[in-house]
């Protein structure tokens, strides 16, 4: 089996486990949750990150960033 | 680069000023139905790289360059009559780069058309607009945006739709997205490769053309142009697992016509030939990503992400990256992070003077080439409750570092700052 095809295994293993794996939260039991740095996106000042990679690599999207489109880069 | 710098220290100075004054005060029940300030976020960055496969001659030769990027992000809101949230994200950045392969277009030239406006330096500024409504009592959201960029060579038009949902008592949600942009780019021919047709820029705009793209002559009737179109649909389904972990998946597919390589990008062949890159006119890319944020005791963070990617020219890559915030005191952290990327060639790729004259596409790009890298650096994030600096609204400061370096050569450091106002 390629590692290609063993890490997609892996990513769809994972995704079903978690959503099965589930509590619901209350708003008040978010404080964690909440703190700017457990966000599940791109931060702002990672933004030229993002941005410089889309150029230097193959490769660009799912990341919050440009997938092609509004730039010389891929 | 001295206005552009001045203008950006006017802004700032201006928005200063603004927050001098303390704003009235409200409760948190309170929804204003004016429009108000959420925040202001000022991004600048510095980059610098430096390698030897620079495509511009034929995948030898330096990469060197420099890029000041500084974007100013303002986000607005207000509740209309029917308590709907109403938010405008207004964002403007403006780039400038030097770069030592741009000199190499057309070298020891300055007459012909395609060398007298290349050069080392250019300026890149990309204004975006978005307007998003969003009924916090359903859990929906939609919103548009638009966005523009221009720098000499490259010109863009974008627009974009997004919905997303809440469920599951705000511990879910899902989310799409529709991009689509419109780019034009203007044929910068190295010297001694431009089209007989295109140097006769008195002639009707148009030369021979086997692509099914549409070529004309832009505002800048010199150069003819051409046409690049994409557009993607992404996916995006978030979820808390439980108080110390949320989740996200997203999925993308994102398909682009039209004129996909750059007309600067010389290719040698095994017979000393040389040629611009030719690429198909055609590619369709699929991302699909995991995100997860876990926090560990009361001061570990762990923010990890994974993506794979797969395109019609054959391309396939892997992207691990990890990042760990530590709090050092509720308010100070320090985000030490690594990201490593491994990528195989698309199947158009060959090194300096080892393409066939009989291929039909060809590249020496060493961006599509195979290779891997490493990103590694710190970051530390400050974000007192009494504001920085003791000033109510100046409400974080984030500054960042980063080392990548890819196994082929190219090496690049990259320091970003990143000021809040709220």
């Amino acid at each position: 089996m390629k590692p290609n095809k063993i890490l997609v295994g892996i990513f769809l293993i994972i995704t079903a486990t978690c959503i099965n794996a589930c509590t619901v939260v209350k708003e008040y039991e978010k404080n964690k949750l909440n703190d700017a740095e457990m966000q599940l996106s791109s931060r702002k000042v990672e933004k030229t990150e993002t941005s410089f990679e889309s150029y230097r690599e193959g490769s660009s999207g799912a990341n919050g960033g440009k997938s092609g489109g509004g730039c010389g880069c891929n | 680069m001295r206005k552009i710098s001045l203008s950006i220290i006017s802004i700032f100075a201006g928005l200063l000023s603004v927050f001098s004054q303390d704003a009235a005060d409200s409760t948190a029940s309170y929804k204003s139905k004016k429009l108000t300030l959420e925040e202001i976020n000022i991004v600048s960055s510095y980059y610098h790289q430096d390698g030897n496969n620079s495509a511009v001659t034929g995948g030898i030769g330096t990469e060197k360059l420099s890029d000041y990027a500084n974007i100013i992000d303002v986000k607005l809101n207000k509740y209309s009559k029917r308590n709907l949230k109403h938010t405008i994200g207004l964002e403007i950045g403006v780039d400038h780069f030097t770069s030592a392969s741009s000199d190499n277009v057309s070298p020891n030239t300055g007459t012909n058309a395609s060398s007298s406006n290349v050069d080392s330096k250019d300026t890149r500024i990309y204004p975006a607009i978005n307007w998003q409504v969003e009924n916090e009592k359903k859990g929906t959201s939609y919103g548009v945006g638009v966005s523009y960029s221009h720098e000499f060579d490259y010109q863009s038009f974008g627009g974009n739709f997004i919905f997303a949902k809440k469920f599951r008592n705000n511990n879910s949600e899902f989310s799409g997205k529709i991009q689509g942009y419109i780019d034009q780019l203007k044929l910068v021919y190295p010297a001694e490769l431009i089209p007989i047709s295109a140097a006769s820029s008195a002639g009707d705009g148009h030369h021979h053309d086997d692509d099914d793209d549409h070529e004309g002559r832009g505002g800048d009737s010199k150069y003819p142009t051409r046409l690049r179109n994409t557009i993607s649909a992404s996916l995006t389904y978030s979820h808390v697992v439980n108080k110390n972990i949320q989740l996200a998946f997203i999925a993308e597919a994102v398909y682009q016509n039209g004129y996909l390589g750059l007309p600067f990008h010389r290719v040698y062949f095994n017979n000393d030939s040389v040629q611009v890159e030719k690429l198909p006119s055609n590619r369709f890319k699929i991302p699909l990503a995991i995100r997860g944020s876990f926090f560990i005791g009361d001061r570990f963070i762990i923010r990890a992400y994974y993506r794979f990617y797969y395109d019609t020219w054959n391309l396939t890559s892997n992207t691990i990256s990890i990042e760990t915030p530590i709090k050092i005191t509720p308010f100070i952290s320090i985000s030490p992070f690594y990201r490593f990327y491994e990528q195989r060639n698309i199947n158009y790729f060959a090194p300096y003077k080892q393409h066939l004259i009989t291929d039909e596409f060809y590249t020496s790009n060493y961006d599509l080439a195979k290779f891997n890298s490493h990103f590694v650096g710190a970051g530390m994030r400050f974000a007192p409750p009494n504001g920085v600096f003791k000033r109510k609204h100046f409400s974080m400061v984030e500054i960042r570092y980063g080392y990548y370096r890819k196994n082929i050569g190219l090496q690049a450091h990259i320091v970003s700052l990143n000021l809040k106002f709220k």
